[in-house]
C-alpha cells in the first residue's frame, strides 16, 4: 500500500510538471495584452518614458522577456517555494488573494455538497429498491433534468422568481447595501441570505449525478447473491435493504465522496460568476478575462493539483473501504 | 425463449426446437431496440430530440425570415419643433424713409410710460399718439415717423409683406375694433387678427413670436393659429394636420425661467424593432437587434447541435484511435498514451477555454473563425475520457477467445483492432457519445452565455440567453430568454434520456 501511494505520488508530480508546462506555454503564447495595455497607460502620463521602454521594463519585471522554456523554469523555481508572484489585477500576491477568497468558496461548496448528498442518497436508494416503479421514473427523470439543466439558465430563473418577483434575495453580490451598519450577527445573516440562491443552484445542479450513482450501485448490490440469501433467510425487507444492501452501496459512495472532497476548494466558477460571489471561482474568472498571468497560473496549477489529489484519494479509498480490493 | 413448449395442443403439428415458426428469433440489434422502446423515458427523450431536430433544421427552412434579418418599426419620438415666446415689449417699426434712431425710440418709450404726448430730443419736438396700452404712434410735425406695438403683423404664407402704412392702419383698426381699414388705396378686411384683401388673407396680427428649432421647419399660419388656441386654453397637447395631410401630435412645455413654450413634435422615426412583444409576425417577439426571435432560436439550435456533433465526433475519433492503440498493444505504448491522457485529464478545461476565449476577444477574431477554434478546443480537450473507456474495454476483450481466434487466423493487426475489437466497444461508445453530446451542448451554451463562445451574428442558445446580463431584459422580456433556455434543456435532456435508455438496452444483464 505504501509503495503504491509513493509510486502514485511520484507519477502525479510528473503529470503535474507536464500540465504546468502546457498551461504556461499556452498562456505565454497568447497575446499578452495586459502588459501592453499597462505600458500604453504608463507611457501616456506626462513626461513618461516612451511606450517601448515601458513595455520592455514591464516584460522584464514580469519575466515575459524570456523564452517560454527558461521562463517556465524561472516561474517553476519560484512557484515551488510558494511564490506565485503578484497578481496584476488585484495588486497583491496571488497567494494572498487566494487565501482571502478561498474560505467563502469552501463554505459554499461544503454546504451544497452536504445538502446534495442528504437529498440524493436516500432518493437514489429509493429509486433502486423500487426499480421501474413510478417513483423510480420520477427520480430518474429529476436526476437527468438536474444534470441537463444549464446552470446559468437555472440561476437566472431563480433570480427572476426569488429576487425580482418575490424580492426575497438580492440579485448580485455577497453583502447587502446596508451591510456596514449591521452588527456582527446581522452581517452573518446578510451573507447567509446572499448565499441561499447560489447554494440552491449548486445543489440542484449536482444532485442528479449523485442520485444516479447511488441508484446504479444500489441496483448492482441488490442483484447480488447475498441479497437473495438474506431474503431467503426470511429477513424483513427493511433489514435486507438498509443492513445488507445499503452498507455495501456505501463502498463506492464513500469512494467518490472522498474523491470529490478536493473539488470543494476549486470553487464554482460559473455559479459564483453568475451571482457575483467573490469566491475563488469568480475572482479567477475576472483574472482570466483580464489576462492576469500570475493569478491565472496559480489558479490553474491549483486546479491541477486538486484533480490529481482527488484521483489519488479515490484510488486509495477504494483499497481502504473495500477489503476485497487489493491495490498492487 | 418461448416457454409454451408444454402447452402446445396435441392436434398442432410438432415443430422442431429451433423452427422459425416456433421460436421468434431476434437479432441482437432488434433485442436492443425492443428493450429501448420499452423504456418510457427513452422514448420520451427520443421524441424530444426528434422535435428539436425538426425545429432547428427544418424550422430554419420554413421560417420566412433569415437568421440575421433585422426588422424595423416606426416609433414615436419627441423632437424639438418650434419655440414660442409671447411678445411683451413694444416693438418699434420705423416708417419707410424716415430716420428715428434707437435713442429717440427709448425717449419715446419713456414719454409713453409717463403718459406724456410730447417729448423733445435734440431740440426737435415729437408728438406721441397713444392709441392704447399696447400701441402708440410717433409723429414729427404731422408726419408719421413710426409706431410701437406689442402686436406683430406677420405676412401670411406666400404673401408679400404689408407696407408700413398698411401695418399701421391695420393695427390701428385692431385697437379700435374696426373690421375694415384702407391703406395705399386698398380696402382691407380685418377678421380676428387676419388681414384680408379681397377674400385672401395677406397678413395676420399676433403677439406670439414663433421661431423654428431647425431651418427646415416652415411654420405655417394655420399651425400658429392652432398653437395660439392651445396656448390660450392652457393646453399642453394638440394635433395638427399640415397641407400634405400628415397629422402629428405636438407637446407644449413651458419653461417659466425663460418664458418660452417649447413645442415638441411627436414624429414617427424608423428604428430597429427591438424587444418587440410576441405578435402574429414574430411569434416570440424580436431581440435586441430587431431580429425575429423564433428564427434565431431555430438557427441557434442548428449551431448548438452541429457544434455538439462535430466536437463529439472529434473526441470519439481521437479517443478510439488512442484508446484502441493503447489497449491493444499494452506495454510502453499503453504507458505513454495513458500518461498523456492523465495530463489531459488534469488540465482544467473550463478555465483554459475561458482564457482562450478571452484571448480570442483580444485578437478580434471574426465569429466564424472563433466558432471553428471553439470546436477544435472542445474536441481536443474532451478525448481522454473516451480513450480511457476504449482502452479499458479492449484490455478485457483482447483476453477473450475470439481474439485468440483472430490471431490464429492471421488477420492483420489493423483489422484485428478496428474490425474485431472496436465493434465490441461500440455499445458503450454510443452511450458515452450520446451523453457527451448533451454535455458538449451545455458547455458551448455556457461559454456563449459568458460571451466567450459563439458570437453575433451567429445565434446560439447560449448567446441568446446572454441578454439577461441586462437586468431589465431579464425581468421584462421573458420571451427573449425563457424559450432559449427551454430549448436547451429539452435538447440536453433528450440526449441524456436516450443515452440512459441505450445504456439499459445494451446491458444484457438488464431483465425487464
Amino acid at each position: 500500500m505504501r509503495n503504491y501511494i509513493i509510486k502514485r505520488i511520484a507519477q502525479s508530480v510528473l503529470i503535474l510538471f507536464c500540465v504546468m508546462f502546457i498551461i504556461y506555454a499556452l498562456i505565454r503564447s497568447l497575446p499578452s495584452s495586459f502588459a501592453e495595455t499597462m505600458a500604453m497607460q504608463l507611457a501616456q502620463a506626462p513626461g513618461a518614458k516612451p511606450y517601448k521602454e515601458w513595455l520592455a521594463q514591464l516584460n522584464a519585471a514580469y519575466g515575459l522577456d524570456m523564452d517560454i522554456i527558461p521562463g517556465f523554469f524561472t516561474w517553476l523555481s519560484k512557484a515551488i517555494v510558494g511564490n506565485f508572484g503578484d497578481s496584476w489585477k488585484w495588486n497583491v500576491p496571488a497567494v494572498q488573494k487566494f487565501q482571502e477568497v478561498i474560505g467563502l468558496s469552501v463554505i459554499m461548496g461544503g454546504i451544497s455538497f452536504v445538502l446534495s448528498l442528504i437529498i440524493a442518497v436516500p432518493l437514489g436508494v429509493l429509486a433502486a429498491t423500487k426499480q421501474y416503479s413510478r417513483a423510480d421514473y420520477v427520480i430518474t427523470a429529476v436526476a437527468l433534468v438536474g444534470i441537463s439543466l444549464p446552470t446559468f439558465f437555472f440561476a437566472t430563473l431563480l433570480k427572476l422568481v426569488f429576487s425580482v418577483k418575490l424580492g426575497w434575495f438580492d440579485l448580485y453580490g455577497l453583502v447587502g447595501r446596508d451591510y456596514a451598519q449591521l452588527d456582527a450577527m446581522g452581517q452573518l445573516l446578510d451573507k447567509a441570505n446572499h448565499l441561499v440562491l447560489p447554494i440552491v443552484t449548486l445543489v440542484i445542479v449536482s444532485i442528479g449525478g449523485y442520485m444516479r450513482y447511488t441508484r446504479t450501485n444500489m441496483l448492482e448490490v441488490l442483484n447480488a447473491d447475498y441479497i437473495r440469501t438474506a431474503r431467503a433467510k426470511g429477513l424483513s425487507e427493511r433489514t435486507v435493504i438498509y443492513k445488507h444492501a445499503f452498507r455495501n452501496t456505501l463502498i463506492p459512495l464513500v469512494t467518490i465522496i472522498g474523491g470529490s472532497l478536493p473539488s470543494l476548494f476549486s470553487g464554482a466558477l460559473i455559479t459564483e460568476t453568475l451571482f457575483s460571489i467573490p469566491g475563488i471561482g469568480y475572482i479567477s474568472y475576472q483574472s482570466m478575462v483580464a489576462g492576469d498571468i500570475p493569478f491565472t497560473m496559480f489558479y490553474l496549477s491549483f486546479m491541477a493539483v486538486l484533480t490529481l489529489a482527488s484521483n489519488l484519494l479515490t484510488d486509495i479509498l477504494y483499497g481502504v473501504v473495500d477489503p476485497r480490493v487489493r491495490i498492487s | 425463449m418461448s416457454e409454451n413448449t408444454q402447452n402446445t395442443t396435441p392436434n398442432k403439428e410438432q415443430y422442431s426446437l429451433n423452427d422459425d415458426r416456433r421460436v421468434k428469433v431476434l437479432s441482437p440489434g432488434a433485442l436492443v431496440a425492443k428493450r429501448f422502446f420499452r423504456n418510457r423515458l427513452a422514448v420520451v427523450g427520443l421524441s424530444m430530440l426528434v422535435a428539436m431536430f425538426i425545429f432547428s433544421f427544418i424550422g430554419g427552412l420554413v421560417s420566412p425570415y433569415g437568421q440575421d434579418e433585422q426588422f424595423y418599426t416606426y416609433a414615436e419620438m419627441s423632437k424639438e419643433y418650434v419655440g414660442v415666446t409671447r411678445n411683451d415689449t413694444l416693438r418699434f417699426v420705423v416708417a419707410d424713409g424716415q430716420d428715428f434712431g434707437s435713442i429717440a425710440q427709448s425717449k419715446a418709450l419713456n414719454a409713453f410710460k409717463k403718459g406724456e404726448t410730447e417729448f423733445v430730443y435734440k431740440d426737435v419736438a415729437y408728438t406721441l399718439d397713444i392709441l392704447s396700452d399696447d400701441m402708440y404712434v410717433v409723429k414729427k410735425g404731422g408726419t408719421i415717423l413710426g409706431y410701437a406695438a406689442r402686436d406683430l403683423v406677420n405676412p401670411a404664407d406666400g404673401a408679400a409683406a404689408l407696407s408700413f402704412h398698411a401695418k399701421l392702419a391695420g393695427l390701428t383698426a385692431m385697437v379700435n375694433d374696426e373690421t375694415e381699414f384702407t391703406a395705399d388705396g386698398e380696402t382691407y378686411q380685418l377678421d380676428d387678427g387676419d388681414v384680408k384683401l379681397g377674400g385672401d388673407t395677406v397678413a395676420y396680427i399676433s403677439r406670439l413670436v414663433v421661431s423654428a428649432a431647425d431651418p427646415s421647419i416652415v411654420v405655417t399660419r394655420d399651425f400658429k393659429e392652432r398653437l395660439e388656441e392651445t396656448l390660450d386654453a392652457d393646453g399642453v397637447k394638440f394635433n395638427y394636420t399640415d397641407e400634405a395631410g400628415n397629422t402629428a401630435e405636438y407637446d407644449i412645455v413651458y419653461d417659466a425661467s425663460t418664458k418660452v413654450w417649447s413645442v415638441k413634435q411627436m414624429t414617427a422615426t424608423y428604428i430597429y424593432d427591438r424587444y418587440a412583444a410576441p405578435s402574429k409576425e414574430h411569434w416570440l417577439g424580436t431581440d435586441t437587434n430587431g431580429m425575429d426571435m423564433l428564427t434565431r432560436l431555430m438557427y441557434g439550435g442548428r449551431v448548438s447541435l452541429i457544434i455538439g456533433f462535430i466536437v463529439v465526433f472529434m473526441e470519439t475519433a481521437l479517443g478510439v484511435l488512442f484508446g484502441g492503440l493503447s489497449g491493444y498493444f499494452g506495454g510502453w505504448v499503453d504507458n505513454v498514451i495513458m500518461r498523456v491522457v492523465d495530463v489531459f485529464y488534469c488540465i482544467p478545461s473550463m478555465p483554459v477555454i475561458i482564457i482562450i476565449g478571452a484571448a480570442m476577444d483580444a485578437m478580434h477574431l471574426d465569429s466564424w473563425t472563433r466558432m471553428i477554434y471553439l470546436m477544435l478546443i472542445l474536441g481536443f480537450l474532451g478525448w481522454p475520457s473516451i480513450a480511457r473507456l476504449v482502452r479499458g474495454q479492449i484490455l478485457s476483450l483482447r483476453e477473450q477467445e475470439f481474439m485468440m481466434a483472430t490471431e490464429a487466423c492471421g488477420i492483420k493487426v489493423r483489422h484485428r483492432i478496428f474490425r474485431h475489437l472496436i465493434p465490441n466497444v461500440i455499445p458503450q461508445l454510443i452511450v458515452v457519445c450520446t451523453m457527451g453530446l448533451g454535455s458538449t451542448i451545455l458547455t458551448e451554451a455556457t461559454l456563449s452565455f459568458l460571451g466567450l463562445g459563439v458570437k453575433y451574428p451567429f445565434a446560439s442558445w447560449g448567446n441568446i440567453i446572454n441578454d439577461v446580463n441586462n437586468a431589465y431584459v431579464m425581468t421584462n422580456y421573458l420571451f427573449i430568454w425563457i424559450p432559449a433556455g427551454i430549448c436547451l434543456l429539452i435538447t440536453v435532456l433528450g440526449f441524456n434520456f436516450v443515452g440512459d435508455g441505450l445504456r439499459d438496452a445494451f446491458d444484457p444483464k438488464m431483465k425487464r
